[in-house]
């Protein structure tokens, strides 16, 4: 239907991209021919997709997930594929199984993870929109990183259809971008009802933000800014808010006593459903074949022991033992428990503030190999889970800057509104500017 | 030694398109993997979407069971590993079940007997191996995800069931109820399959797995029970197992003992909402089912008790039947339950190769008195032996004609030369003995004179004309 051509031979110097499209394909529409990033675990026809693992290496999905087919149908060229954490399992895309991406603001430090190619993309000026993906914070943490605007929609506005599943109960496909407008525009094209992913919400996105924010309620949780974010950051976020303060909101403090349990709450989540969404992955369909001599189970044993990195193999290990009977009770029923607190704690929230504010990432970009236990990894989602957790939108819009280094303003909203949180973010990037 | 028995059955339901997909169910004779997609094919990143027809059909089966059906039943992932398996999960239900607490009523060992039926809930078939190059040392395997996506009910029941053949009742009731709800075709592969649990009073209880035949239900648990009362007999305890049952031997054998079983870390599946069809329930409106209309055949068509069992036992049985009951309920019950369901029997036929108006067509012959009994016999015979090589057969009538199976009737008179009369005749002359038997009194004697001239005549005399022209003969010639 009269496709044209768009050469795309970028300078990939900081290893956003797994794979290159050279000659990608365009039509008509909202987005014609502006190149697009997507992250690799969203399927995509005829291009390799292996959520950078080796066990899915050389798998070329035959078919469009369904966010890739609503951006084809407006036009956009699908220009490659951006590298991640494994799986989406890490905060720094350190984990990739074919080597990490620098951060375009300071390579010496990791872009963010998980969706930390599609960031570094943006970041980079390669591509001016890019897909995520944020199970826990992997569009917002790259962002913030990165110093660019990422959108983690409510939980059903946007079609799971064709994402390779982490934690399929946390996991949204989101809008990247430089500005807040490019992540509205975005949003405007993939978030649509999907007849094929049965969580999916009729709820379509149009909407011209506005940076009137006279009057919104910004509720400011204390525990946003508890013991592990680092000053500097808080200072800068606190100025943050002070700005849209000054453009007519109104800064409430609050507490958020859920935020305790919330980071445990998601780790066994997520890795109780990665256990069950990785179990597919045995060599019988993807990846190279088992050793076909050896019994199956061996064969299984032998070839998700050398396909899956260290992190997928920790997380799928902890998360079988959590959903195991006798244990099932212990972690992962409490961790639902823990769950619909954090919900409640932010309905009673949203009952007295329109948005709630606050960091995106306790500190900004890590260097290389600074965080090597992994406890100390996880601890840097705290601030990015409970909105997971809840599936509320929450967006991170660049704030300013410490020693150079971007960092991220946090804005969650209501559930289904994901305008308000673009809207308040606009007035904050606007106001900014100014 | 008290029996206890309870089944895990898993039915097929006969929807046009799979469980959480649109690829389409009928798969028969087709080449492996034409029928799948990415949902299911279980291809990283496809989703399930729920199909509204097999709800509706596993919702037929719970109100039909009389089970109360939940406010909401929740989808879980049973996590395993296996080669046909394709997500490494297969989507069932576990601890939120579609339905519970129902029952059904069965035929028991001392008079009718409910059933109680624990809980139904909906399922997804995985793939299937295929092994090549010799069922006991394959060289490979291959796999077909063809059925992947099957939808399944799986139907349980509290351990009510006090022998084999209680066992077998059940499930024949059981199809019986889903054929008639028009949820099931039990002539269909892998239709059915049966995991039986089975103790004696007091001992501990084995679970015999992958039962795929009705009659192999009855043959599993009578070996199944010998083999545990042999070994309490000995003084052996019987140990807590999964068996399997070797159909082709009849026995069952050890598949793992209890301690390594399985944990498949069931938990919520994610990407499908909870189910709430509590309201959708009540407006389900069901069919007639067998007990209904075993009644309505004894009210409507006169027929037996026995006749009424038999002939609504089986939906194609009974929807036959009332093709044919037109022409003479009595009659027609009478050759239906005793003469055509043997004779498909002993042919391994089903009812549904044979045509109703070939049938309604013999049934008048009958009722007209065109035919014998005995003839009857022979024509049906001709026929089934027709249809089950060709497919087709004769009419009835044509049947007889070429056969010459119609009825010669003796006349009335005296020294009449119709063939009945000569048939006696010669019958007399070659048996002077019976005759003269039956002249002394011996009343079996003429007995077997008919059956000479029945004989003679290749069944096409009435008996009663037979037997009047027998009398006139033997007492003229005293």
């Amino acid at each position: 239907m009269g496709a044209e051509t768009l050469d795309f031979r970028p300078d990939d110097k900081y290893h956003a991209f797994l794979k290159i499209v050279p000659e990608a394909q365009y039509g008509p529409g909202r987005l014609s021919g502006v190149p697009v990033a997507v992250k690799d675990n969203i399927s995509t026809a005829g291009i390799e997709t292996t959520c950078a693992s080796r066990i899915l290496s050389g798998y070329v999905p035959p078919y469009d997930a369904t966010v890739v087919s609503l951006l084809k149908a407006e036009g956009a060229a699908i220009v490659g594929k951006t590298n991640m954490d494994e799986f989406g399992m890490g905060s720094t895309t350190e984990n990739s199984a074919f080597g990490p991406t620098l951060n375009p603001r300071d390579p010496g430090r990791v872009p963010g993870g998980s969706s930390g190619g599609s960031a570094a993309a943006v970041a980079a000026g390669l591509v001016p929109l890019a897909l995520g993906t944020d199970t826990g914070g992997s569009i917002r943490c790259p962002a913030a990183f990165c110093g660019i605007v990422g959108l983690k929609p409510t939980y059903g506005r946007v079609s799971r259809y064709g994402l390779i599943a982490y934690g399929n109960s946390l996991e949204q496909v989101g809008p990247m971008a430089a500005t807040v407008s490019g992540v509205n525009l975005l949003m405007s094209v993939i978030c649509r009802h999907d007849p094929r992913d049965s969580t999916s919400l009729d709820a379509p996105y149009s909407h011209t933000p506005t940076m009137d924010i006279r009057g919104t309620r910004v509720g400011v949780p204390e525990e946003f800014f508890g013991e592990g974010v680092e000053p500097r950051v808080a200072s800068v976020v606190w100025d943050a808010i002070s700005l849209l303060e000054r453009k007519g909101a109104e800064v409430v403090t609050c507490r958020m006593p859920s935020m305790e349990y919330a980071l445990a709450a998601y780790y066994v989540t997520c890795m109780s459903e990665a256990s069950s969404n990785l179990a597919r992955f045995d060599g019988v369909r993807y990846g190279p074949p088992p050793d076909h001599r050896k019994p199956w189970h061996e064969a299984f044993q032998e070839r998700r022991r050398e396909g899956f990195g260290v992190e997928v193999r920790r997380r799928i290990l902890i998360g079988t033992f959590a959903l195991s009977s006798g244990y099932y009770g212990k972690y992962y029923a409490k961790a639902q428990a823990a769950r619909r607190n954090v919900r409640r704690d932010f309905l009673r929230l949203f009952s007295e503030v329109d948005v709630i504010a606050g960091p995106t990432m306790p500190t900004v970009a890590f260097r290389f190999g600074e965080k090597s236990d992994p406890l100390s990894m996880y601890l840097s989602d705290i601030l990015t889970v409970p909105a997971n957790l809840a599936g509320i939108p929450a967006i991170s819009v660049p704030c300013g800057k410490v020693e150079g280094l971007p960092v991220g303003l946090q804005i969650m909203g209501r559930w289904l509104e994901d305008e308000r949180v673009v809207d308040v973010a606009y007035a904050y990037e606007q106001g900014a500017g100014q | 030694m008290n029996v206890i028995v309870g089944l895990e059955i898993h039915c097929q339901l006969d929807t046009a398109t799979k469980l959480f997909c649109g690829c389409s169910t009928d798969y028969r004779d087709d080449a492996p993997n034409t029928h799948v997609c990415p949902v299911c094919l279980g291809l990283p990143g496809a989703l399930p979407v729920l199909n509204r027809r097999a709800v509706e059909y596993a919702l037929r089966v719970a109100k039909a069971l009389h089970c109360s059906v939940p406010e909401e039943s929740v989808f879980a992932r049973k996590n395993y590993f296996y080669p046909d398996l394709n997500k490494g999960f297969q989507i069932t239900q576990y601890d939120k079940p579609l339905a519970v607490s129902g029952y059904l009523d069965i035929e028991g060992d001392d008079g009718e007997k409910r059933v109680r039926i624990a809980r139904v809930h909906i399922e997804e078939d995985p793939g299937r191996l295929v092994h090549k190059g010799g069922s006991d040392r394959p060289r490979y395997s291959l796999v077909d995800y063809n059925r992947a996506g099957i939808p399944l009910i799986e139907i349980v029941t509290e351990p009510d069931l006090r022998s084999p053949q209680e066992a077998r009742r059940f499930l024949n009731k059981l199809r019986a109820t889903l054929e008639y709800l028009g949820v099931f075709d039990s002539e269909k592969e892998g239709s059915l399959r049966v995991d039986a649990n089975v103790s004696l009073e007091g001992s501990e209880r084995v679970e015999i797995k992958n039962i795929t035949s009705y009659k192999g239900v009855e043959k599993a648990l009578t070996f199944e029970i010998t083999r545990q009362k042999n070994a309490i007999r000995r003084g052996q305890k019987v140990v807590r197992e999964t068996r399997h049952f070797v159909e082709a031997r009849g026995v069952t054998t050890s598949a793992r003992s209890k301690e390594m079983e399985q944990d498949y870390r069931y938990f919520p599946e994610p990407d499908l909402p909870p189910l709430r069809v509590s309201d959708w329930v009540d407006g389900i409106v069901l069919p007639e089912l067998p007990d209904a209309r075993r009644q309505r055949f004894m009210d409507q068509y006169g027929c037996s008790p026995i006749h009424a069992r038999t002939l609504t036992g089986d939906i194609r049985i009974a929807e036959f039947y009332e093709k044919v009951a037109g022409i003479d309920p009595a009659l027609a019950a009478t050759w239906v339950a005793d003469t055509l369901l043997g004779e498909l029997n002993y042919r391994d036929m089903s009812i549904s190769a044979v045509p109703p108006e070939i049938f309604a067509g013999l049934l008048s012959l009958l009722k007209d008195r065109a035919i014998t009994d005995r003839s009857g016999v022979e024509v049906l015979r001709v026929i089934l032996d027709e249809l089950k090589e060709t497919g087709t057969c004769e009419t009835p009538e044509a049947c007889v004609g070429r056969l010459g199976l119609r009825v010669i009737s003796a006349s009335g008179e005296e020294g009449g030369d119709d063939p009945v009369t000569r048939a006696a005749r010669e019958a007399i002359e070659e048996n002077p003995q019976a005759a003269e038997d039956y002249r002394n009194g011996r009343k079996e004697a003429l007995n077997y004179l008919v059956g000479q001239v029945m004989k003679k005549t290749r069944g096409c005399a009435k008996p009663a004309d037979v037997h009047r022209v027998l009398l006139r003969l033997l007492d003229k010639g005293k």
